[in-house]
């Protein structure tokens, strides 16, 4: 057993830096874990956690910054060693292997083996004896992990992090997955660890979790420690929410165009459901406005758009466009009833990146030009072109592959295809991911002008200012339910946050 | 692969929570689509169709089928098949593929009877034929795994490649002709027999057996399955993933040297052709054996049913006179059938999660 020696930090880190691209994720941060506490890392999606728990477990190498480890300087260069130095961490993807045995997860990497045959009698035992600890001996260790449920696999992963000497365990969001049952034992096994001296970081959105279990509060706000080492016992929500939210960046959103309340309703959704992310979700966009989801990751707001759209499957409820019913789960007929999607991830899901940017442009359309079969380069190139001036393309040249521009350009290139295609309801995923921010406003003023022209707009951004900046109405989405509708300029980041976090504590 | 621990009957008790996409499945079902979906599910599966081709035999061919004569020559014909099948069932659980299998069997069986590999094993031992073949095997193994590894090539196109090249380099070696052993101690292993049984079915059954233990029972065949089913995971836990790699496709091709020495044996000669299109028969058989074509889920077992059904069906189409090109479309049917099921289990599992 460790002995516990308070007051000595098991880990100090010190201004730590890590760009991606140019981009910078970490731009200093400062964090100190002493022996057997619960330290709560809290920020909003993008502050900077993931990359600053993938530094330190290895995964990352930080560009700058110091990593003191019981008292002495490191160097965590691969998973391998942040193991061997007792840094375990607990992925929020799950990290374990479906066709391995729960034993043969737990021991993934140091197996008791002799001369490389597993010693399995052995191996199965200490698999026991660590779910026992864990509170889930009912799980056989010989059982296949893929056959588990989420929540089991998530003990599975924590083992395998207890099965190292661990003097420090990461758990990013590790109750995400569970119920509130679960939860209770997972705090359980949280208040065992640290009483024998081993030192959590634990990540989570929900401040009521860490009311219950942490120790201390570090806050992270745009790849920077904004606070450290707050008493959970006594430092109130509100400073909290406050140290989170407000952006160091000034965005600049252009002002709102009253919707004519005789404007005509373009999309209504009525009880949309899917089963297993979100459940009887209802609005009406109408022309020439633009409707904001705000919520956090993982609360159904990604899903609620593909599925209007008919890249997933209903399993209750329709979507109208113009006062068409549009077929359920159908992209074809989505695209027909005059919707058009900018997704999240524009490089996989919306670009054809080595294509040139006319053809990404005219890629829904094209037909159109099309003669007998034949597509016709000129015309298509001529319409991209007169699209793009419009959005003020840079570089303003048809030709070039959409893999050269920057993301805010490529944004403009998936804009330009939803105009050229003559869309009236468009929907659009995280329309600023990846664009810096300069270009930001840009985009603000181009979404801003297509609702002015009458389209009916919907966006979804995990950047909760964003969506208040650019919408009229906001839905506020926790855990696939709309909990709250409004007008915009009625709420504010403060106020959107207080609703999901009270929201998912239900 | 949980051959040993069946999930067939999973312990629920104690287990507080089943995941919440579960099929709204009576009991009944669920039971029966754990059966099925497990990987013993499947080889029960193979097993039913073996013994329905068996049958087949038997009421088309009578006794020129069902006599243990015949059902040796079913596994011997089987077995050089079998052999590469065991490695590919290596790489294709690691999520791999290796194309270039065959057209190693016909270097090794090339290299292997050089007139001056031959010359030296006059004067020393016959071995040598053997060690030579291996290391060429497992040396262009090598190169597959390198560049597909740390030259971050596809497997397909890395083994393509070398699928060409290899074809290449033999006919280059062999000169486009027909090398005959004439080395009298080679020819007596491998055309010998022990206690009535071939000794192509021996090394078949030894290769299976070190195959099974090497899958099931090593830290290496763990990680393998490791490396199939969560490459991430497999890499965060400390795998040496690169050189992982590299070794399966080592014994792939040492399968390979080794299918290749049977087949010099079976036909007492060297040449270029030899294995052409084995690769294919080897995937199809590991593929129909339950192996999961994208990786973590590998069954030795299911690899051997797999060999066996297809060399049986030759068989019985043979006894019967029948042409190879029907054969074929039987084999073709049999695959896309096998598949399909398979993906049916897949969705269902991952539907289950």
């Amino acid at each position: 057993m460790i002995t516990v020696d308070q007051g000595i930090p098991l880990l100090i880190v010190r201004g730590l830096t890590k760009s991606f691209a140019g981009v910078r994720a970490l731009k200093g941060v400062d964090l100190e874990i002493l022996p057997g506490e619960v330290h709560c890392v809290l920020g909003q999606n993008g502050a900077g956690k993931s990359t600053l728990i993938k530094t330190l477990s290895g995964v990352n190498q930080p560009d700058e910054g110091e990593i003191v480890w019981r008292g002495q300087p490191v160097t965590i260069s691969d998973p391998v060693a942040a193991l061997e130095l007792g840094i375990a961490t607990m992925y929020q993807e799950l990290d374990v292997v479906d066709g391995l045995t729960v034993a043969e997860n737990i021991f993934l990497g140091h197996e008791f083996a002799t001369a490389g045959v597993t010693e399995r009698r052995k191996t199965s035992r200490r698999a026991q004896e660590i779910m026992t600890r864990l509170g889930h001996g009912g799980i056989s260790p010989n059982r296949e992990v893929g056959t588990l449920s989420a929540a089991n696999k998530q003990i599975v992963s924590m083992a395998r992090a207890l099965s190292h000497d661990t003097k420090l365990i990461i758990m990013d969001e590790p109750s995400a997955v569970l119920d509130s049952e679960e939860v209770k034992n997972l705090f359980r096994v949280v208040g065992e660890l640290t009483a024998a001296g081993i030192a959590v970081i634990y990540i989570s959105h929900r401040l009521e979790e860490i009311r219950e279990i942490g120790d201390r509060i570090t806050v992270i706000k745009d790849g920077t420690t904004m606070a450290t080492n707050l008493a959970v016992a006594d430092t109130p929500t509100q400073d909290l929410i406050r140290l989170m939210t407000g952006r160091t960046v000034e965005n600049v959103f252009p002002p709102a165009v009253p919707v004519a309340p005789d404007a005509p309703v373009l999309l209504a959704v009525d009880g949309l459901g899917l089963a297993g992310s979100f459940d009887d979700v209802s609005f009406e966009v109408r022309a020439g406005e633009i409707v904001g989801l705000a919520g956090l990751v993982g609360s159904g707001r990604s899903e609620i758009i593909e599925t209007v759209y008919g890249a997933r499957k209903q399993t209750s409820g329709t979507v109208t466009v113009e006062g068409t019913r549009v077929e359920p789960g159908s992209v074809r007929a989505g695209v027909h009833a005059g919707m058009g999607l900018s997704p999240e991830e524009r490089k996989s899901q919306g670009l054809i990146l080595d294509e040139p940017v006319y053809r990404n442009v005219t890629l829904a359309s094209f037909t159109r030009w099309a003669r007998f079969g034949l597509l016709s380069e000129r015309s298509e190139r001529a319409v991209a072109r007169k699209q793009l001036e419009a959005l003020e393309l840079r570089p303003a040249d048809p030709d070039r592959p959409a893999r050269t521009l920057s993301g805010g350009n490529q944004q403009k290139i998936l804009l330009a295809r939803w105009l050229v295609h003559g869309t009236r309801v468009l929907l659009l995923d995280e329309p600023t991911r990846g664009v810096d921010v300069g270009a930001r406003a840009e985009i603000y003023t181009l979404i801003r002008r297509l609702a002015a022209e009458g389209t009916a707009i919907v966006v979804i951004s995990s950047e909760i200012e964003e969506v208040l900046g650019l919408a009229d109405r906001v839905l506020v989405v926790a855990e696939g339910r709309v909990i709250h509708t409004t007008a915009a300029s009625d709420i504010d980041e403060h106020g959107v946050l207080d609703l999901v976090m009270k929201g998912s504590a239900a | 692969m949980s051959e040993q621990n069946s999930p067939v009957a999973p312990a629920l008790a104690g287990e507080g929570h089943i995941a919440g996409g579960l099929p709204p499945a009576n009991p009944k079902q669920r039971v029966l689509n754990r059966v099925l979906g497990g990987s013993a599910g499947r080889s029960i599966g193979l097993v039913i169709a073996l013994l329905l081709l068996f049958a087949v035999g038997t009421i088309t061919a009578g006794d020129r089928f069902a006599n243990v004569e015949n059902v040796l020559t079913i596994i011997r014909f089987g077995s050089i098949l079998g052999v590469i099948s065991i490695g590919m069932t290596f790489v294709i659980t690691a999520g791999g593929i290796d194309l270039s299998v065959g057209s190693l069997m016909g270097l090794t069986s090339v290299v292997a009877t050089l007139s001056w590999v031959q010359d030296f094993a006059d004067s020393t031992n016959w071995i040598v034929m053997v060690v030579i073949a291996l290391a060429v095997g497992a040396g262009a193994g090598l190169i597959n795994g390198i560049v597909i590894a740390y030259g971050n090539v596809v497997a397909f196109i890395a083994t393509l490649a070398m699928l060409v090249g290899a074809r290449g380099l033999a006919e280059v070696l062999a000169n486009r002709t027909t090398q005959i052993v004439r080395q009298q101690g080679f020819l007596d292993f491998f055309r010998g027999d022990i206690l009535g049984v071939s000794i192509l079915i021996w090394i078949f059954a030894i290769v299976v057996a070190a195959g099974w233990f090497l899958l099931n029972r090593t830290t290496f065949g763990r990680r393998t399955v490791a490396i199939g089913g969560n490459l991430e995971a497999a890499r965060l836990a400390g795998i040496k993933v690169k050189r992982h790699m590299t070794s399966l496709y080592v014994l792939s091709g040492l399968t390979a040297g080794i299918a290749g020495l049977m087949m010099v044996g079976r036909t007492t000669a060297g040449t270029s052709t030899h294995g052409t299109l084995y690769e294919l028969d080897a995937i199809a058989a590991v593929v129909v054996g339950g192996t999961l074509l994208i990786g973590g889920r590998g069954t030795i077992m299911g690899t051997v049913l797999g060999v066996l059904i297809f060399s049986t069906l030759t068989n019985v189409f043979t006894q019967n006179n029948l042409s190879t090109s029907v054969q074929a479309i039987a084999k073709g049917a049999i695959i896309v059938i096998a598949v399909l099921l398979q993906q049916r289990f897949a969705t269902r599992a991952s539907r289950s999660k």
